[in-house]
């Protein structure tokens, strides 16, 4: 079995960034666009892994970047639901449009 | 020797009975605040006698001679070492007497208001502010240094202000308020640039210290009289300016103009602020700098001599003509006032030469207690009347007979007639004026005679002159002459009055602290007296009886007479001064700047910040997802910066 190119993880890592931006881009509600920004920063991850593993085969600093970004996702996504209960509270809606307080 | 701290109860207790009144007097205390008042006055008074007795006869004197003591010096401010800013209690000969008159005369007003204010809504308030004035002025002669007679100079000042402006509800007793205020603190202003001055030339604060560095040759001496401003020497710019403040709180000529209008304070406050102690402070200020004055620089002492000459004279004039009787007071007092600062400016250092020195101070002691009981008698007197006018007096001798014969002992004692207490004190002046300065020997003779003069004017109009009929309800007969808490100080003043001018004055206090055994010379005195009697005679034939003669009189010195009524138009002058020249000249021109210019720059910042925000604030959309397109090909269009700077 020949081994898969690292050209074929570069374009699925790709794709799945795009498709995390699109949905960042289009979708109104909250929860749905905190779930596309995973898939952008898990894509970042797939790169990571896949530069160390093609490159650099005998270090390790890909695979630990990976972890932090794990980790990092884990508590901006805390965050980031701590902060869409309190948008929720205060408009009764998760609608990202209706969150407009702030403009001018 | 009594200790420092119980010396120090001197000025604290008013504070104390301040605090008191001040915090808690006008809800739990109204009734009891005149008493809280004078009991805490009568404890001050009886430590300073104890302590001026203690001192003068006991513990004052080394070798014979009266020595300055500092006690209970305190590091307050330290900047550096060497140079601080000091608490500290000084005693010496002036200070003690100061202090005896200062706590006497207040007791005398205290008890004394305690009749006159009765009734009155801020009564609390008013003793409160009473005892802040009295600790003040209590701390301002304790003083051991030029910082710490500032700081309770401006403390006087402000309790001077809020008395004088109790009445708020009266929109002239507010204007006089703010008038004495802006003028003894333009004057002050001078006062803290000498203070300045004196101290960077001496490099201290303290009296004792100063006075001995500036009156000996020191480094310090020399370097103050050799450099030079404007053609004086630093020392007498230094004197010249702590003068100016002296001058503006003892109301001499030019900056006499609020003590008149002082007068719309309630009268017990004017007798004791504004003619027993707080208009003294100038004299008091002269005097714990005179050796300074007297032998380093005569030049500044010749300036003191000739204001004080001039507004004694000046002051004189003008009380002839004025029918307020309290605003003849303050012209008489600030008349006397001129009698102490010339009798400090023809004086010298020393022994026989000191005698100014000395007749100054006797006079200061025994003007406090005749001119408190004036004021005292005036107030009596609108109690009884309910005006201040004298037209509205007369024939009043019937109705109040114990005012009538303390207010006839205070004019006697200020006309110097022998052997009432003005007589002896106004005599040494005028001997020690003889003995260095004709001139103002004959002009302040002539002052004395106006004295007598528009004193018994006073007198005869509001006792004698015609039958008292009362016009106003309340004026009636029915509430009597007067409650004892006036009459009792009235009589113990009136006491004083009469024989104050039996104590060996020279034997206390005097320029270097050596006993002044002055002469007694028959010749010198016979003048002061003889015109003093014409005065009166004159007062007599003129106001003893309602008669066209005053009328006449005035048509016959129209001009000098319209003059000296309208004060000679100095209130005038100096609105001149402010309102056309000050404010078009350069208040016009600076608000003009302000406006335009410096608002103009601040407000062109803001407009353009306005401006821009307007412009730009639609990119503020709110809508999360176009901040992220932007972001993102932001992104983009970087990347492609990038790679194309690269390639």
């Amino acid at each position: 079995m020949s081994e898969v190119p690292l050209t074929h993880i570069l374009f699925l890592s790709t794709a799945l960034f795009f498709t995390g931006a699109y949905g960042f881009l289009t979708r109104r509600n909250m929860i749905t666009m905190l779930m596309a920004a995973e898939l952008m920063l898990n894509s970042v991850n797939i790169n990571f892994i896949a530069f160390n593993k093609y490159l650099f085969g005998s270090k390790l600093d890909g695979v630990f970047f990976t972890l932090f970004l794990i980790a990092i996702a884990a508590a901006e996504a805390a965050v980031a639901i701590a902060i869409i209960i309190n948008i929720y509270r205060q408009y009764q809606s998760i609608d990202i449009d209706d969150a407009d307080s702030l403009k001018y | 020797m009594i200790n420092g701290t119980t010396i120090a109860l001197i000025p604290l207790l008013p504070l104390a009975s301040f605090l008191l009144l001040g915090l808690f007097g006008r809800k739990y205390l109204s009734s009891m605040a005149g008493w809280i008042g004078t009991l805490s006055l009568l404890f001050s008074a009886i430590i300073s006698l104890a302590t001026a007795g203690t001192y003068f006869f006991v513990s004052g004197k080394v070798n014979g001679v009266y020595q300055p003591v500092t006690v209970l010096q305190h590091t307050w401010l330290a900047f550096a070492p060497g140079v601080s800013i000091d608490m500290g209690l000084l005693l010496d000969p002036v200070s003690m007497m100061m202090i005896v008159i200062v706590s006497f005369v207040s007791l005398m007003v205290h008890i004394y208001s305690l009749g006159y204010m009765k009734g009155e809504e801020r009564f609390a308030t008013y003793y409160a502010f009473l005892s802040l004035f009295t600790f003040s002025m209590l701390g301002l002669v304790l003083s051991c240094n030029l910082f710490q007679i500032y700081m309770f100079w401006e403390l006087v000042g402000v309790s001077s202000f809020l008395l004088i402006g109790y009445y708020f509800d009266r929109p002239s007793a507010v204007a006089a308020a703010k008038k004495a205020f802006i003028v003894t603190r333009f004057a002050d202003l001078g006062f803290l640039v000498g203070i300045l001055i004196l101290a960077f030339g001496a490099h201290t604060l303290d009296f004792k210290t100063l006075v001995e560095r500036l009156t000996t040759p020191s480094p310090e001496l020399r370097s103050m009289i050799s450099s030079s401003f404007l053609g004086l020497s630093a020392l007498t710019w230094g004197l010249l300016l702590v003068f100016m403040g002296g001058a503006g709180k003892s109301a001499m000529f030019p900056l006499h103009v609020w003590l008149p209008d002082a007068m719309e304070g309630p009268t017990p406050v004017s007798a004791l602020i504004h003619a027993a102690t707080m208009v003294v402070a100038g004299v008091y200020l002269v005097a714990r700098l005179f050796p300074v004055f007297a032998i380093s620089c005569p030049g500044a002492l010749h300036v003191v001599a000739y204001v004080g000459v001039f507004s004694s004279l000046f002051a004189a004039i003008i009380a002839c003509t004025q029918t307020d009787i309290k605003r003849v007071l303050a012209y008489s007092t600030m008349s006397q006032i001129g009698y102490m600062m010339f009798a400090l400016g023809v004086s010298g250092y020393g022994g026989e030469h000191g005698l100014g020195f000395t007749a100054s101070m006797f006079h200061l002691f025994t003007h406090a207690m005749f001119k408190a009981l004036l004021f005292l008698g005036a107030g009596s007197v609108i109690h009884y009347v309910h005006s201040n006018e004298m037209k509205d007096m007369g024939g009043l001798r019937k109705y109040m007979p114990v005012t009538h014969l303390t207010f006839l002992v205070a004019c006697l004692a200020i006309a110097g007639v022998p052997p009432f207490s003005g007589f002896f004190s106004k005599e040494e002046i005028l001997t020690a004026a003889y003995q260095h300065n004709f001139t103002i020997y004959v002009i302040a003779l002539f002052t004395a005679g106006l004295t007598s003069f528009y004193m018994f004017r006073l007198y005869f109009s509001v006792f004698w002159s015609k039958e008292f009929e009362p016009h106003h309800e309340s004026s009636d007969v029915h509430h009597g002459e007067a409650p004892w808490t006036m009459k009792l100080p009235l009589l113990i003043l009136g006491l004083l009055a009469m024989g104050a001018g039996f104590v060996p004055f020279g034997n206390f206090v005097s320029s270097d602290g050596n006993t002044l055994h002055s002469e007694f010379h028959l010749a010198l005195a016979i003048p002061p007296v003889l015109i003093g009697l014409f005065g009166i005679a004159l007062a007599y034939i003129m106001y003893n009886r309602q008669n066209d003669l005053p009328e006449k009189t005035a048509s016959l010195f129209a001009r000098l007479y319209k003059g000296a009524y309208h004060k000679f138009y100095i209130d005038e002058i100096y609105l001149f001064v402010t309102k056309k020249i000050v404010f078009n000249l350069i208040g016009g021109p600076s608000a003009w700047v302000d406006k335009n210019i410096i608002d103009g720059a601040v407000n062109l910042s803001a407009d353009l910040t306005d401006d821009t925000s307007i412009l730009i604030r639609g990119w503020q959309s709110g809508k999360m997802q176009q901040y992220a397109l932007w972001f993102f090909a932001g992104v983009i269009g970087m990347v492609a910066v990038f790679v194309c700077l690269w390639h």
